[in-house]
């Protein structure tokens, strides 16, 4: 869901509701240290709270602060709030994504005004287990959720010794949506493999220089991170809490540069920013054959697109090798609580209740159409079976479900996301839109990456 | 701050005559006067002193992800000292400076005279439509200057595009900061029109029936009376230029969604700062880099003030 509600929830943070979310905070605060509450979990200790313990905690009345940009979430939160009526969750939209993130920081740094609990995207996870930031959810029995949720979702949750950091929301495994119409002016075969996507490519814009196969935004890490992960990449490996292996420039990474590289060089691709006016207004215009995008891509492109409904088609990503097929993953969130919170106990029933209760999790794919993370929904028929008319009548999510399971569980993130992201943007994005040496700029990424954790203090192996 | 001193009028009055010994008159407002100090001296040293303060004390330590906050001197400064990122930033806010100000500058001055001579038809409507960009938030400018700008949908290159002239790629490499030049320009033309405008208004009308009955035309009247009677407040205006170019954020930070490959994150001074405080986590690094940032406005303010005040002077 990284990019997926840009749009629909750009509200910046509602002053008065942060106030109140603090003010909140600090009586919470004030109210469990003179009474000596039984929520307060006392934070990392791997022993299990007892059920006596939880269920005590469910009764207490408690408040409960959450930060999410989710829409209409109040919907999911009143099931918890009517299982659990002592239990009241505050809602807040503290911006989503970078801004959000950035907000919590600040919070943390401060020592006050921090949720509970908060909506993360699966990358950002190590970004806050670095700084010690997140509640290890196992004591609280997220561990034996493990097989309610895709098994690849799980490992980006997971901690290096086993730790659950957060429990997962919504998905984004990579597909195409495609122009059925564009397609079959020119006699195009949808493209199994990138060879037969880059000759695609070539053809496409020879036939009508208006018209590319593709975009591929020279601002999106996110979507460079998922072509990565779709080719089998491992560019960041962590190992213990300073050891880390940066590898952004190793063989997978630069097949990818001298694809991707190449295809802009020549001019037979786009490469403009994706996620502004005029890059909604291609899409509108048929100046892109194909999104390369995420299973969140079909709701956000029929809300966005809505001029060319009916035309579009979605497929598999194209393949490296058409004999193993896999894909990567781009965006997607989670529930993680902060391990600040004086109410561990209820925050980690509210995350693990909100993401795998069955009514809840359906109201997500039904009410905020996102690509759901539980195996239940993605084999569930009234999910998959959904015919879009946006998509003449195909069974998308059916396409996307099935993506789902070729998603690798291996890829890690950074603990600084933040910082790869600038720096991709600035050497391999770059690249990308002048059509320069996007080989050479990896190599730029990856010496400035390096320096970057170096100078952080971690152990840097390449 | 330093043009208070400056543009208050030079012939303030003294209101008070020699105090009269009336009873604990004096002294009442010896008393008095800290109390009507109090209020800015209190706001001065919580929302100015004490950041500052803290800024230079967290500028003497660096704070990694791994291995916690030590003290390390002046440290950050040599390597900020040495920073092409920040170097390239001041440089390019100054080169911004010297272009954008004077023409802004010039413009408002030509507004101002023109609204000041009265032989322009609607007047009032002209002055407001000058003023009214000032009014919109610089966020909602960038932003629709940025679809203005567009290379495929903006209105601009579709003209160019509709009588087949070359479409201008105003959001490229070489382009970019004259693009921002013309946003800021755009905002803040009216803002300094009204400084100026507002001067005129105070050059009492005898001097320019006394020039005419010298046989002075209006040209020679604004360029004898007006643009030196001005010249207090251009200061002002000047000031608030140096201030405002060093400072330049709003709009690199939100052209960069739309142009990233152009606007780095080091573009200016200012969003150098940002991003190794909220992207990098160098917070440390950032208020050093914001302390000299600090100091490069000041020495600048200076230098405009004392060349200012040195051809005032001969």
């Amino acid at each position: 869901m990284s990019k997926f509600l840009t749009a629909a929830s750009s509200a910046p943070l509602n002053r008065r509701g942060f106030l109140a979310a603090t003010g909140a905070l600090t009586l919470a605060t004030s109210l469990s240290a003179c009474g000596g509450s039984g929520g307060s979990g006392g934070g990392a200790s791997a022993k299990a709270v007892s059920q006596a313990d939880i269920d005590k905690a469910m009764q207490t009345p408690t408040e409960l602060t959450f930060w999410t940009w989710v829409p209409d979430i109040a919907k999911e939160v009143a099931l918890f709030e009517k299982k659990y009526p002592a239990i009241k969750v505050k809602v807040v939209n503290a911006g989503q994504g970078t801004p959000q993130y950035t907000k919590l920081r600040t919070a943390l740094k401060a020592g006050s005004g921090a949720p509970d609990m908060v909506q993360i995207e699966y990358q950002a996870i190590p970004t806050f287990t670095i700084t010690n930031s997140l509640l290890d959810l196992r004591p609280h029995g997220a561990a034996a959720l493990k097989n309610t949720f895709v098994d690849w979702t799980w490992g980006q949750v997971s901690g290096t010794n086993g730790e659950v950091w957060a429990i997962p929301q919504d998905t984004g495994p990579m597909g195409m949506l495609y122009r059925q119409d564009i397609f079959d002016e020119h006699g195009i075969a949808v493209p199994a493999t990138w060879d037969e996507f880059a000759a695609a490519a070539r053809k496409l814009h020879k036939a009508d220089p208006d018209v590319y196969l593709t975009n591929l935004a020279a601002n999106q890490v996110a979507a460079w991170h998922g072509l990565l992960w779709q080719a089998g990449a491992k560019p960041y490996v962590t190992s213990g809490k300073s050891d880390i292996t940066i590898s952004v420039d190793d063989a997978v990474s630069q097949k990818l540069g001298t694809y991707w590289g190449g295809l802009a060089k020549e001019g037979v691709i786009g490469v403009e920013p994706d996620f502004t006016d005029s890059w909604y207004a291609a899409l509108n215009k048929g100046k892109y054959a194909t999104w390369i995008t995420a299973a969140w891509g079909p709701v956000f492109l029929s809300g966005s697109a809505k001029a060319t409904a009916g035309k579009w088609r979605a497929a598999p990503l194209p393949q490296w090798d058409a004999s193993k097929p896999s894909s990567g993953n781009w965006g997607g969130s989670t529930t993680a609580v902060i391990r600040s919170t004086k109410n561990a106990i209820a925050a980690a029933q509210f995350a693990q209740f909100l993401n795998s209760d069955p009514a809840s999790a359906k109201m997500f794919a039904t009410e905020q159409f996102f690509f759901p993370a539980t195996k239940a929904l993605l084999t569930d028929a009234s999910f998959v079976g959904d015919a879009p008319a946006f998509y003449g009548g195909q069974k998308v999510n059916q396409i996307f479900a099935d993506i789902s399971s070729t998603v690798s569980s291996s890829f890690q993130w950074p603990p600084f996301l933040d910082q790869a992201a600038t720096d991709w943007t600035e050497t391999v994005g770059k690249s990308l839109a002048d059509g320069a040496d996007t080989a050479r700029a990896l190599g730029t990424w990856q010496s400035r990456l390096t320096t970057y954790a170096k100078k952080q203090g971690f152990t840097v192996h390449s | 701050m330093m043009t208070a001193t400056t543009t208050a009028s030079p012939k303030g009055r003294r209101r008070d005559g020699p105090s009269r010994p009336g009873r604990g008159g004096a002294s009442r407002r010896r008393s008095a006067g800290p109390l009507f100090v109090a209020p800015f001296m209190v706001l001065f040293l919580l929302l100015f002193l004490a950041p500052l303060g803290y800024a230079a004390y967290l500028s003497l330590f660096q704070e990694r992800l791994i291995g916690g906050t030590a003290f390390v001197g002046l440290d950050n400064y040599t390597q900020a000292l040495t920073d092409p990122q920040f170097l390239h930033g001041v440089g390019r806010v100054a080169l911004f400076f010297v272009i954008q100000v004077p023409l802004m500058l010039l413009l408002a001055l030509l507004f101002a005279l023109a609204l000041d001579s009265g032989l322009l038809r609607l007047a009032r409507v002209i002055r407001l439509g000058i003023f009214v960009p000032y009014a919109v938030p610089s966020v909602v400018a960038s932003l629709m200057w940025g679809y203005l700008y567009g290379p495929d949908f903006g209105p601009f290159a579709q003209i160019a595009r509709k009588v087949s002239l070359p479409v201008p790629d105003f959001l490229s490499d070489g382009w970019m900061l004259g693009s921002l030049a013309n946003i800021v320009t755009w905002e803040f033309v009216g803002y300094n029109m009204i400084i100026l405008y507002a001067a005129l208004r105070t050059i009492p009308t005898e001097l320019y029936e006394a020039a005419a009955m010298d046989g002075a035309g209006a040209w020679r009247i604004a360029w004898s009376i007006k643009i030196p009677a001005l010249r207090p407040a251009l200061l002002l205006t000047l000031l608030f230029s140096v201030i405002g170019s060093f400072q330049l954020f709003n709009e690199p930070k939100l052209l960069m969604n739309i142009a990233p490959d152009v606007i780095s994150s080091s573009y200016t001074a200012n969003l150098y700062a940002y991003t190794l405080a909220f992207t990098g986590q160098q917070v440390n690094y950032a208020a050093t880099v914001s302390f000299l940032l600090g100091l490069v406005i000041v020495i600048a303010s200076y230098a405009v003030l004392l060349t200012a005040n040195r051809r005032r002077t001969p």
